[in-house]
């Protein structure tokens, strides 16, 4: 079962697009991650209460700092509110819509790319590592020859090794999808409809935490995947993945 | 096994067929315009996705007293210092009058369009929910509101059967609107209330809106004027569209 050499023409396709959403996706997700670089846990977080981590990232808008606390109740340590004064406002509003549109251009595709992997055997063919694979001692030995930079040759496409099926099944089956999962959990009417889903990411705040934390291993995912590329012969897997073969 | 794949595939096909069909029933018959603006047609698309696809009015998640937050107040906090026009002007004279003065008005599109004042708004049916405000730059708080279903304000003045839009103005000039889906959901609110008290200043009193499905600048403080209206009113200026933001934000 699709067992010919190269990549198919769907296969192809879907990772251009994937790759194209995915850098904007990433732009974007930084531009609105400088507005309030401040990751949280559980449901609340915001700036009058404290973080789980304060990223070391310039803010993309100036604001004039805070006038007093005033609490909304008269017991001490309770809930308060506090005004912002602002000098320029955040414009980050193209950015947003933006991330939203090359959300529908991973998602959409993506379940093609899915459904398709899935139905036609690609992805048991040559995605997941067999059983015989995930041997340890076999496995440690790719983690060695990679890490003494021994390349195999750019084959084109398939056959893969076990490394290779471990990271494409790690981002296709498990980080894509709780980028997408934790992005729907941080909808107020995806929220709204679907209760459970900012539950099962123990909040709002942690639904966006965690969502942080995808793009980061998502990020040095495509790091990793283009030094291979590059290491093992840039034009012959650039043309493999474009034209094919 | 090649047909049992294909009836598979015929499974699948049917299945998404029937989806699309009741999808498709589902769509805004009213989009916003894009003006041709890529961002704004990607905005739409969500629009339209939402309303098809997610049930018409589902209430978002309700908390409890203990779980109340600190509140951060942003954007404008204090029209009577910030907005520098004749409507600034009123609003320190309003305030000053603990509000006494004020009115909301209610035209456009509705058979009998008049005006409220603070109490006739509390002398409706008033509702209280404690839910979580998700702003647009990441943050979150959990408040308590207390006001007037923005239906039961709607039923008192009449709309009319062609209507589709609620177009909200405030006293530091934005407008903004929504679909009736969103005006009729039993969590969107004329808030005058906030945890107990009376709305205070900064969080947009006398009374501002609270639209639960949207991200928090769609909530609207310092409500002062209503407009039931057939057609899409993008605000000119003033709006949400014109200025680069996207108009629905369910997100």
């Amino acid at each position: 079962m699709d067992e010919r050499p190269g990549h198919a023409p769907w296969v192809r396709v879907s990772h251009w697009i994937g790759a194209a959403s995915l850098l904007v996706l990433a732009v974007t997700g930084y531009l609105i991650l400088m507005v309030h670089p401040r990751l949280y846990w559980g449901e609340v977080g915001n700036d009058l209460t404290p973080a789980l981590i304060e990223l070391p990232i310039s803010r993309n808008h100036q604001h004039g700092g805070w006038e007093p606390a005033k609490p909304f109740f008269a017991r001490a340590g309770g809930p308060v509110s506090a005004s912002r004064t602002f000098d320029i406002f955040n414009q980050n509003g193209w950015g947003r819509s933006l991330h939203f549109l090359a959300a529908w251009c991973l998602v959409v595709p993506g379940a093609f790319y899915l459904l398709r992997g899935l139905s036609g055997g690609h992805f048991r063919a040559r995605v997941w590592p067999r059983a015989t694979e995930l041997a340890p001692r076999v496995v440690w030995g790719h983690v060695l020859d990679h890490l003494r930079l021994r390349i195999p040759p750019a084959t084109g496409g398939p056959r893969y090794n076990v490394l290779q099926k471990l990271a494409y099944t790690a981002v296709i089956f498990l980080a894509a999808p709780l980028m997408v999962l934790t992005g729907l959990a941080m909808s107020p009417a995806v929220g709204a409809a679907a209760p459970w889903l900012p539950r099962l990411f123990g909040g709002f705040q942690s639904a966006r935490t965690v969502h942080f934390f995808a793009f980061v291993v998502l990020v040095l995912f495509v790091l990793v995947h283009v030094v291979m590329v590059i290491a093992s012969g840039f034009r012959r897997q650039m043309r493999a993945m474009t034209v094919g073969e | 096994m090649k047909t049992g794949l294909i009836t598979r595939r015929r499974a699948i096909l049917a299945g998404l067929t029937a989806i699309g069909g009741v999808a498709v029933a589902r769509l805004p018959g009213d989009l916003p315009p894009s003006y041709g603006n890529l961002l704004r047609m990607g905005d739409t698309l969500t629009y339209a996705a939402h309303r098809a696809l997610l049930p018409a009015q589902a209430l978002v998640r309700e908390y409890s007293v203990r779980d109340l937050t600190s509140f951060p107040a942003t954007g404008t906090t204090n029209p009577a210092v910030s907005v520098h026009s004749p409507l600034g002007e009123e609003y320190r004279r309003l305030q000053a009058g603990a509000f006494a003065d004020w009115r909301l008005s209610v035209e456009g599109r509705v058979a009998r369009p008049r005006s409220f004042s603070l109490a006739d708004l509390k002398a409706l049916p008033a509702r209280t929910q404690i839910t979580r405000h998700t702003c647009e730059e990441g943050w979150t708080a959990i408040g308590q509101w207390t006001g007037v279903p923005l239906s039961r304000v709607l039923d008192a003045v009449g709309i009319l059967p062609t209507a589709r839009f609620v177009v909200l103005h405030s006293v530091d000039d934005w407008v903004d609107s929504l679909d009736l889906n969103d005006a009729l959901h039993p969590q969107t609110i004329l808030a005058y209330g906030m945890n107990g008290g009376d709305l205070p200043i900064a969080h947009g009193a006398p009374v501002r809106l609270r639209l639960e499905r949207q991200i928090g600048y769609k909530s609207m403080k310092y409500v002062r004027r209503l407009v039931v209206a057939d057609e899409f009113d993008d605000g000119g200026a003033s709006g949400s569209i014109q200025n680069g933001w996207a108009w629905y934000n369910g997100i």
